[in-house]
């Protein structure tokens, strides 16, 4: 973690309280998530009680406190896709990743989270893979689909 | 001061003032848990619900968020204020069965059954503890993290509490009295936020009075002299 | 290009028309999210290199989304003299002969969708006649946009220019009308004059509660303080709507000319977009569209020479859908979480930093320039009684055409789900609608004939929201829809107040419970009484609409409730518990597919083999997880559910 990252991203907004949630998304673009180290840095640079910071990191789905894999795995669970199932989707890739929605494998390769509508219903099933729509999904095309991320 | 009523009874509260306050001064008894003089009205438990009546509309709210107006009719005590409260206390005895406060406010509401599985949770959630840390102590040592049924109140990271200077005000401030201190020898420790601070002795008594964090932190905020709190504040008047 | 009087807005307008209409070729493509994940920009890719190849000139564009996602990605041709075409589902490998054939004016049939030789031009209203001279051979028999039933019965207010430009040029924006009715409102009329306008349209709110517009106006024109706040929702949550987010990415000058005209009516001169952080398309729409109307003097200091300034700022979202309610908005861009406060001081008094505010949604905002510009008049002869104008909808879910339609109030759903849908696919029985999003209910097919406006969806126990209509067959249960909305809820609320909190997460457990095959008989009265604490107890708007996806299901299907909770039995068999799987012994041909895909090793039983019959198939339901991998695997149909 680079201070001088953080810094520039702070100069960037300016280090008013209403750019915090701005720069702790510019902050974990870097890092692919926000580590502790970061957050008590970003609260004493700009003032902000480091309570506040954490409450602000917790409360939003965007920001993570957790190191990701090198693939994010996002299955949408819009209405429309779960309608036309979307969880079995889900459940069919926790087993094959061998972890439930919201944790990293082991090896670091897949983050498997959900999400809620990626606005491509008429797709559905569907689940973003590093920010690529992947449509018409079933259980038995998942081993294939994941087997093109390393 | 402006003048409204309360279950017909007239009563008069200053401007900028809440309903709740003006009831609680005028004897009304009107339950409630996240509300408390010392800092500003949150509006979270819910218990507090009344009608208001205004403009020939009514409506059911909280109380200590409800500003004073004039003219405004207030029902402390409807079938309906009744009903939701019932429901507010029973689910949070179905998240705290086991705090005594919650239970002894269920049972005065005639509550006498959870329909809920119960949990084991104690913090009811008011957030008194956190609020006053803010806005009264100037620490925002603790605050509310995460969201909907995660809800917690909890210091940075579920880690010790690194800014709290261990003043106590959230023992005092928790209404289900969670947040336990304790004093051995010569440490001071907040339990609840994992705390333990070193305490000072004071020059003339010998007693151990107030943590060291907690005094440095008050000297630099006021600016005050190097030695100021060599000596506790019973001794020194 | 600076714009800084009627003229120059003018001759911008030439330009634009020059790049609408050129005089070669004009080839676009689709290529907002829905068409890009369909594989739009290699369709575009595809297209630029038969471009290249090609001996003479033709232009290509990008466009926004035309609505009928079903049939991305969506390419149009147009050429001076000839009826517009569109294709659909077009293939980079397809795209050498769609160039080719085109040259040789013919069209390819198989992909052609429809053809178009009149365009709609509504907020100057005129209509474009293409003038055609000549038909590409293969045309006949290919029906006109207006009389492809998914276009036909709609009327395009909001998603006017979605399509028909290309997002990132203003000038193209400008050729259809657009700024001009920024001008009117600045030069001839009065703020008092422009709310008047607003309030005899009848415009409603369109984001979800549907609160009069005019009337927000007016309170916070009327609001006392020198610093206003003008502010647009685009945290568009619903699952299944995205409606805002094609408006903008396909057409944001819209909703920045809406704000300006609606910031100079309420004495306003700085303003905050709120982008919902899952549409980094449509921010980066926004950003561009903002960049150019600053660039031309539309927006800034000084607007038109007029001497009134604004500056908006683009605020992106963290992903919370509670964001979505305007308090919670607010104290995000302030720099908090984005919990909700008590509203008995309305935002149009104190609102961003303590300051009278104005917020509208994207649609909403969206409406003003064509109310400007055809006025009140016109406007609210369309719609019905309560609710005028039009509504954009996001049809998806068990409806063969799935997409974006834009209909008058007052359309009934049977219009909707049949007429432009297209129905029910795969020969199922319609069940249910969900209008509203999590806030909103389950229409049944006893109301298939409703007329669509704000106070009768409400009264059936529904709400218009922001125009999500999920349609649901006979293989959705109700039950399992409740239960899925509890948990978005749950977990989306802020968790400030107990009835909220509490509210959504006991419910979402009873209604586990019972899909489950644990569920009682008091089960369905402790759903209604949670219910009635959640909306009577809470503070937002959240908590107080979040019931209403229990409410409507126990209304409208209480009997599959009880099928649930009396014979443990999921009729759509849908609720996994439930479920029995089940090998039909005198269907199944011992293939061994079943037990290869079985991750329980659930399946027992020897394959058919040349020489030996093999042993029973069997499925052990002590261990089967009910993951439907063996009935999707058996290609003789002798897996049933029960």
């Amino acid at each position: 973690m680079e201070v001088s990252k953080i810094d520039n991203v702070i100069e960037q907004y300016g280090a008013k309280e209403s750019a915090l949630l701005a720069i702790l998304q510019d902050v974990q673009a870097e890092e692919k998530y926000l580590p502790k180290e970061a957050l008590e840095y970003v609260s004493q640079k700009m003032g902000i009680p480091l309570a506040q910071v954490f409450r602000l990191a917790t409360f939003y789905n965007a920001l993570s406190l957790k190191p990701r894999g090198r693939h994010k795995v996002d299955v949408c669970l819009g209405t429309a896709c779960h309608v036309r199932g979307g969880e079995k989707i889900l459940d069919k890739m926790e087993r094959d990743l061998g972890v439930r929605v919201g944790e990293t494998t082991k090896d670091k390769r897949f983050t498997l989270e959900s999400v809620h509508c990626v606005g491509c219903c008429s797709l559905g099933p569907v689940a973003v893979i590093d920010g690529e729509v992947f449509g018409r999904l079933a259980q038995d095309k998942v081993p294939a689909l994941l087997k093109e991320f390393k | 001061m402006i003048p409204f009523k309360i279950d017909g009874q007239p009563v008069e509260g200053r401007e900028g003032g809440n309903v709740l306050e003006v009831a609680m001064d005028a004897g009304i008894d009107i339950p409630h848990l996240c509300y408390h003089e010392s800092v500003k009205s949150y509006g979270a438990c819910r218990l507090c619900l009344v009608e208001v009546a205004r403009r020939g509309k009514s409506k059911m709210t909280t109380s200590c968020t409800y500003p004073v107006m004039e003219g405004i009719e207030v029902f402390t005590q409807t079938e309906k204020v009744l009903r939701a409260r019932r429901m507010i206390i029973e689910l949070i005895l179905a998240m705290c069965p086991g705090d005594k406060l919650i239970q002894d406010m269920a049972g005065g509401m005639g509550v006498r059954e959870v329909r809920f599985k119960q949990e084991d949770k104690d913090c009811i959630l008011c957030g008194l503890c956190g609020r006053v840390c803010e806005e009264v102590v100037g620490a925002n040592a603790i605050q509310f993290a995460f969201r909907g049924d995660r809800r917690e109140m909890i210091p940075p990271f579920q880690g010790e509490a690194m800014s709290c200077i261990a003043c106590g005000a959230c023992v005092i401030t928790c209404p289900v009295d969670v947040i336990r201190m304790k004093e051995e020898g010569d440490e001071r420790t907040i339990v609840r936020w994992k705390r333990t601070l070193k305490m000072k002795k004071c020059k003339v008594c010998g007693n151990y009075f107030a943590p060291w964090f907690q005094l440095e932190k008050f000297k630099e905020q006021a600016k005050l002299p190097k030695d100021f709190f060599d000596v506790c504040y019973t001794c020194r008047t | 290009m600076k714009i800084q009087t009627k003229n120059d807005l003018e001759k911008t307008r030439e330009e634009g028309l020059k790049s609408l209409y050129p005089g070669t070729i004009k080839i676009s493509v689709g290529m907002a999210t829905c068409g890009l994940s369909t594989g739009a920009g290699k369709v575009y890719e595809a297209i630029e290199k038969e471009i290249g190849k090609a001996k003479v000139p033709i232009r290509l564009e990008r466009t926004g989304c035309i609505g009928f996602c079903q049939r991305e990605p969506v390419v149009d041709i147009l050429e001076p003299g000839k009826p517009r075409v569109f294709y659909q589902g077009v293939t980079p490998e397809r795209c050498g002969e769609l160039v080719e054939k085109w040259l040789e004016n013919r069209v390819v049939e198989d992909l052609l969708f429809c053809k178009m030789e009149k365009e709609d031009r509504i907020l100057e209203g005129s209509v474009k006649d293409y003038t055609i001279q000549s038909t590409p051979a293969g045309i006949d028999g290919t029906p006109n946009y207006h009389q492809v039933p998914f276009y036909g019965k709609q009327l395009k207010i909001a998603l006017r220019n979605c399509g028909f430009i290309n997002p990132d040029h203003i000038e193209e924006y400008i050729a259809r009308g657009g700024y001009f009715s920024l001008y009117k409102a600045l030069f001839e009329m009065k703020p008092e004059e422009i709310i008047e306008e607003v309030k005899r349209s009848g415009l409603r709110g369109r984001g979800g509660a549907g609160f009069p517009t005019g009337s927000k106006w007016e309170a916070c024109r009327k609001a006392k303080g020198d610093r206003k706040f003008i502010l647009c929702n685009a945290d568009e949550g619903d699952p299944g709507a995205y409606m805002d987010r094609s408006i903008l990415e396909g057409d944001p000058h819209s909703v920045i000319e809406g704000m300006i005209i609606g910031a100079y009516a309420i004495g306003a001169h700085e303003g905050f977009i709120y982008v919902r952080d899952e549409y980094p398309l449509a921010i980066q729409k926004l950003k561009i569209a903002i960049g150019q109307a600053e660039e031309a003097g539309l927006l800034g200091d000084n607007i038109l020479g007029s001497g009134f300034s604004l500056k908006i700022n683009l605020f992106r979202g963290g992903g919370a859908f509670v964001c979505g309610e305007s308090t919670a908005l607010m104290a995000s861009i302030e720099g908090k979480v984005g919990e909700p406060r008590a509203k008995h001081i309305h935002t149009t008094e104190s609102g961003l930093w303590d300051k009278p505010s104005n917020l509208n949604n994207v649609e909403t905002w969206n409406n003003v320039p064509i109310i400007v510009s055809r006025g009140a008049d016109w406007y609210s002869k369309i719609g019905t009684a309560g609710s005028k104008g039009t509504k954009v909808f996001s049809i998806v879910g068990k409806v063969k055409n799935t997409g974006l339609i834009e209909v008058p109030m007052g359309a009934t759903l049977r219009e909707i789900v049949y007429d432009i849908g297209g129905g029910i696919p795969d020969g199922k029985k319609f069940k249910a609608v969900q209008t509203g999003g999590p806030s909103g209910g389950c229409i049944p097919e006893s109301l298939i004939d409703m007329r669509v406006d704000y106070d009768q969806l409400t009264e059936a126990g529904s709400m218009m929201g922001s125009g999500g209509m999920i349609v649901m067959d006979e293989s959705t249960c109700m039950v399992d829809v409740a239960k899925y909305f509890m948990n978005f809820l749950k977990s989306e609320s802020c968790g400030k107040c107990t009835s909220c909190r509490e509210g959504t997460k006991r419910m979402h457990e009873v209604l586990t419970e019972i899909a489950e095959g644990r569920g009682t008989t008091d089960h369905i009265e402790l759903l209604k009484e949670l219910g009635w604490v959640t909306a009577e107890a809470s503070l937002c708007q959240l908590g107080a609409t979040a019931p209403n996806p229990v409410l409507s299901t126990i209304r409208y299907f209480q009997n599959e409730y009880e099928e649930h909770i009396i014979n443990k039995r999921c009729p759509a068999k849908v609720c996994r518990a439930l479920l029995r799987y089940r090998i039909l012994s005198d269907v199944c041909r011992r293939c061994g597919k079943c037990i290869k895909v079985c991750p329980a090793e659930a399946i027992t039983g020897k394959k058919k083999t040349k020489k030996e019959p093999g042993e029973a198939f069997k499925i052990d339901a002590e261990k089967c997880i009910k993951c439907g991998m063996c009935f999707e695997a058996c290609k003789f149909e002798a897996i049933e559910v029960e």
